[in-house]
């Protein structure tokens, strides 16, 4: 490979800098800023799952107090939803998506600034509870009422002081911020597509972010409602919550899943477009059945919305309701279940290389079918009266949440990094990297089914001895430490491969979409001329003129 | 390059923009009243709609006619009748003004009088909260309304405005219309 | 050894294997020993059996569906890799198959409908089950972080044990509870016994047990309670008829009065004890604790938190905290006299 001088930025001052980074519009910009953002709180959430993980490792520890422990795992659950998963994703869907369709920028550019604070503050408002209160060690006034906040204990006679308050101040800032990322994807890919891109020629990931756009409006908005009469409750007087007044606390529960269920498909319909754009690329293959892709999507958005009472199934629904609740769970299996038929039938046949993004990718094929699987042992309702509450849901959520949408993450770090910085991640740290990932999150989740299926409740800061449950959490808790130097791997790869990895190129990956036509990292207006497309690869149609999609479609 | 590229139109990013918003404040307004629904007939205590609740008539007729002189007002601003304009835009701002006006007298008889608060039992938490939501969404309305009273006054806002304006009358009409479902659900289901 | 799993007919060989597995777990629970006190393939109760039989049967067809797919997978990822010596040219480029899509809808939608089926017929059965006559009725009533058992039928309270009678399965006489909470949400969860359901303020519950065996069968609170969620225990006494009703009429009675427990007894009621516990038989009445009128009946203290023995008990009345921090009881404001008379007291209350 010829190396290339990459050009020599312009000298800005410290002050220029900082001020073009907090002030900026571009997409380009606020999506790294997400994506850093992300993954500062990411090391956070691992050290409070390494702290947890330790306390657990054998019965009656000692090691954590229950009051810290407790606000650890609301810590934890609340920051990797809010602060993690939907950060690292509206960044990479703010990054790609103006790219892919040919566009200059979002459609609202000054939207998308705002919502990126105001997720940040939310996050900062969050982790401020630690250092009030009056002792940092002791977790401060850190919330402690699980990342669910059940009614009544958010009730001020069972959570005096304010640590609920940030709880519900932090995501009520953080909601305003999804919800103005969500308008901006959806204004942005219906009206900002470059010419000749129809809505069916659009890639993958193009779709898939209109889907999670459109499902943040109608998912976070629950849930604002919902913190909005917490707030009335907690401050006015109100009684919406408020049992001894005759108020409900089921009703917490049903607006608090009516947001929670459709939330985690927000978390993983990014994750197919990644892996959507990435499988292709590196089978050497078109997407098998675009159209089934885009209607599995959209009807996983949909019925998504119905589904959300299976997380209560016992707190006492009749017989019909909890039924319900488990014909509609099943039922978004079957487009689930769709993709990944697809995404199999586009390795078929294929010439598969086997470089990092893929064998990440690879990874959340085998995790998610699993993960999956678990989950509809969980919607079966009786079963679920057994595992429900228990570490059976715990190793479930967390094999879709790392096991899936951690490892898609990292396989879009591994084939994007290169377009966003002009620079590839190094491939052998990459490997390593995959491997003691995967070593230790098995290690960790797969035998954390066990302890579930024995009786082990979850939220639970220590547990007795004799109950069958020491040996497997051990070992789940031996795997946090492949697990943590994976991902220091990975810190120090993205690191020494932005300051000296190989010079990428605009294409390194032999790709077919738009943002593949542009330089790496591109120029702040994305393309010299906006493109016009004939079909849904057209740098395919430039590189088999005598072969081209266009034809087919 | 094929004649169908010059045709290439995409929907308008405000009204698609302003729509996405919409849908989201529909689904809040959408909790508040399942909410208020649920409730009914739940209070322990305390006084019922029935005994304190007075239909608020003419401050639902203001707040619906605005809706229509909103859209007359565009249509004038259409056809470059700034002067029209600026007539029906104020006509609209004044009308929004009285009902919030005619809540707040409403709520200052209901507290003052007749000591229902929003602490006073589920009915009073559950109204509030829904009437409340409703009316800061008219005032933020208002504050709009007034910015480009305002901008019209100092003869800024000419034909080539038309669109914006037309998408900001999507939210006040939205507005309008969660009035009639507030309305019906308090002041004829709930009653 | 690989050999064996080559071919269309590895795919029945490993069908075959799953099936074995699957009954691993039902040959193994024939064999009575249930690994764990709290396993949810061990049960000891018809609610308990009839999730156990579901789920052995879900686990057959998703395990199924498992081996069949991470085979396609498996395969699809080996078979299909790039080998050096190929050409540079891509393969051919296939865009879809409406047959295929058909299929892999119609078939997964024929398994959710008989997965659902199974599901709604179960819950069914245990949901909608009515109480036959000499159905034992008791009161549950969630605390943070104890268990209060009332039992109508006989007039009594009991506290963090509950004791119910084994169940004829020719003649039952199953336990229906019903649940209840003074605070916030709890859940109740033996899992031998049956699946756990909630115990929610404001929002009544029932459930229902006929354990088949006697035995102490163990579970815990499962949902997040507060502080001490951890560690509100449950101990499920099954017994037989006639030690269920010894332990009834044992119950019934009023506190033992012991002369020489007086000062111990007086203390009781003219300290702070008597505003939280109630000891039947005397002026003590009070109902945010656990009622103590026979506490040394127990096997327990704190709802499973430590054994009851003297010293464990003077240990938690003179701080709750070293064995349950962040209990609701606070520690009580004692002499070391005054507390060692207490414990004299306690320790009469059979």
């Amino acid at each position: 490979m010829v190396s290339e001088a990459l050009p020599l930025p312009i000298r800005k001052s410290p002050l220029a800098i900082v001020y073009e980074w907090l002030g900026t519009g571009d997409h380009k910009k606020i999506g790294l800023m997400y994506i850093v953002y992300a993954l500062l709180f990411f090391v956070v959430t691992g050290i409070e799952a390494a702290l947890m993980r330790i306390q657990l490792a054998h019965a009656n520890s000692t090691f954590l107090s229950p009051q810290l422990f407790n606000r650890l795992f609301t810590l934890h659950g609340t920051t990797g939803v809010f602060f993690v998963a939907m950060p690292i994703l509206f960044g990479f869907g703010n990054y790609l998506v103006p790219l892919m369709i040919g566009a200059r920028d979002m459609a609202y550019p000054r939207l998308n600034a705002f919502a990126f604070w105001m997720t940040a503050f939310g996050g900062l408002l969050l982790y401020a509870s630690f250092f009030a209160g009056d002792s940092v060690a002791q977790g401060g006034i850190a919330p402690d009422v699980g990342w669910f906040a059940y009614a009544p204990l958010t009730a001020p006679a069972f959570s005096p002081g304010h640590s609920t308050d940030y709880w519900n101040l932090s995501l009520l800032l953080a909601g305003v911020g999804s919800i103005s990322g969500g308008i901006n994807f959806v204004a942005t890919i219906l009206s900002m597509r470059c010419p000749g891109m129809t809505l069916g020629k659009m890639p993958l990931l193009a779709w898939m972010n209109l889907v999670m756009g459109g499902l943040v409006l109608v998912t976070i908005s629950p849930l604002t409602a919902a913190q909005v009469m917490l707030m009335v409750d907690r401050y006015l007087g109100a009684h919406f919550f408020d049992t001894q007044a005759g108020g409900s606390v089921v009703m917490w529960m049903h607006f608090f899943w009516i947001f929670g269920h459709p939330e985690v498909y927000v978390l993983i319909i990014p994750c197919f477009a990644f892996i959507s754009e990435i499988i292709p690329v590196f089978s050497r293959k078109a997407i098998f059945g675009y159209p089934a892709m885009v209607a599995a999507t959209t009807s996983i958005g949909f019925v998504s919305l119905g589904v959300w009472a299976h997380h209560m199934f016992t707190v006492g629904m009749p017989s019909y309701g909890n039924a319900f609740f488990v014909l509609t769970t099943m039922v978004v299996a079957v487009p689930t279940g769709i993709k990944i038929f697809n995404w199999l039938a586009t390795l078929w046949g294929g010439k598969i290389r086997f470089a990092t993004p893929m064998m990440f990718a690879v990874g959340f094929l085998f995790q998610f079918l699993i993960g999956g699987l678990t989950g509809i042992m969980l919607a079966t309702a009786p079963f679920d009266w057994q595992l429900g509450n228990s570490y059976f849901v715990v190793a479930h959520f967390h094999y879709v949440i790392v096991g899936a949408i951690l490892f898609s993450i990292f396989a879009a770090f591994y084939y994007w990094f290169p377009k966003m910085t002009g620079r590839m991640l190094d491939e052998t740290l990459g490997k390593w990297h995959f491997w003691l990932l995967l070593i230790g999150f098995h290690l960790t989740f797969d035998p954390m089914h066990i302890p579930g299926l024995l009786g082990m409740p979850r939220r639970v800061y220590t547990y007795e001895a004799g109950r069958g449950w020491e040996s497997w959490n051990m070992i789940a808790s031996i795997g946090v430490i492949f697990q943590g130097v994976a991902v220091l791997i990975f810190v120090y790869n993205l690191i020494q491969s932005y300051v000296k990895g190989a010079p990428a190129g605009n294409d390194p990956w032999d790709a077919w979409t738009l943002e593949w036509a542009t330089t790496s990292p591109p120029p702040e207006y994305n393309f010299a001329v906006v493109p016009t497309v004939h079909s849904r690869r057209p740098l395919w149609d430039i590189k088999h003129p005598d072969d081209p999609d266009s034809k087919y479609e | 390059m094929t004649a169908g590229e010059s045709a290439w139109q995409l929907p308008s990013r405000g009204r698609i923009g302003m729509i996405c918003l919409i849908i989201a404040e529909s689904a809040i307004f959408t909790i508040f009243i399942a909410a208020y629904i649920f409730y009914i007939g739940k209070s322990l205590s305390g006084p019922t709609p029935r005994e304190v609740l007075r239909v608020p008539i003419v401050g639902t007729i203001c707040l619906l006619s605005s809706s229509l002189t909103m859209h007359w007002a565009i249509a004038a601003l259409r056809k470059d009748k700034t002067g029209v304009f600026r007539l029906l835009w104020f006509l609209t701002l004044a009308l929004g003004a009285i009902f919030i006006g005619g809540t707040a007298v409403e709520w200052r008889h209901l507290i003052y009088q007749d000591d229902f608060t929003i602490q006073t039992n589920l009915f009073g938490t559950t109204y509030y909260s829904l009437v409340g939501l409703h009316a800061s969404h008219v005032i933020v309305g208002l504050i709009g309304l007034t910015i480009v009273m305002v901008l019209a006054l100092l003869g800024k806002v000419r034909r080539e405005h038309t669109e914006r304006c037309e998408v900001f009358s999507l939210y006040w009409h939205f507005v309008d219309a969660v009035w009639v479902v507030v309305f019906t659900t308090v002041y004829v289901v709930g009653r | 050894m690989f050999k064996w799993f080559h071919g269309r007919s590895s795919l029945y060989r490993a069908l075959i294997l799953v099936f074995i597995a699957s009954a691993a777990p039902s040959a193994w629970a024939a064999t009575g020993d249930p690994i764990s006190p709290t396993n949810i393939f061990a049960p000891n109760s018809t609610p308990a059996h009839s999730i156990y039989r579901l789920s052995l049967f879900e686990l057959e067809v998703l395990g199924t569906i498992f081996i069949v797919v991470f085979s396609l997978l498996l395969y699809a990822v080996i078979r299909f890799r790039e080998r050096r010596q190929e050409s540079e040219s891509e393969p051919p480029q296939i865009y879809g198959s409406n047959q295929m899509e058909l299929a892999w809808t119609v078939l997964p939608v024929l398994i959710v409908i008989v997965l659902f089926l199974s599901a709604a017929q179960v819950i069914h059965r245990v949901q909608d089950a009515r109480e036959p006559e000499g159905t034992i009725e008791v009161t549950a009533v969630a605390h943070q972080f104890w268990w209060e058992y009332r039992y109508p039928q006989f007039g009594f309270v009991a506290s963090n044990e509950l004791h119910v009678p084994v169940s004829d399965p020719a003649r039952p006489t199953p336990t229906f509870l019903h649940l209840l909470s003074a605070d916030v949400d709890h859940s109740f969860w033996v899992p031998r016994l049956a699946g756990k359901t909630d115990l929610i303020p404001n929002h009544p519950n029932n459930m229902w047990i006929d354990p088949h065996q006697t035995g102490l069968f163990l579970g815990q609170c499962a949902q997040y309670c507060g502080t001490q969620h951890a560690k509100m225990l449950l101990r499920v006494y099954v017994e037989t008829r006639e030690d269920f009703d010894r332990w009834v009429h044992g119950q019934q009675q009023q506190a033992n009065v012991n002369p020489a427990a007086a000062a111990g007894s007086a203390l009781f009621v003219s300290k702070a004890c008597f505003a939280c516990h109630t000891i039947r038989g005397t002026m003590a009445a009070g109902q945010a604790g656990p009622d103590l009128t026979h506490l040394m009946s127990r096997e327990t203290l704190g709802s499973g938190a430590v054994p009851n023995t003297p010293e464990n008990l003077l240990q938690w009345i003179h701080n709750p905290d070293t064995f349950k921090p962040g209990t609701r009881m606070p520690a009580p404001d004692l002499t070391a006299e005054e507390l060692k008379l207490i414990v004299d007291y306690l320790i009469t209350l059979n």
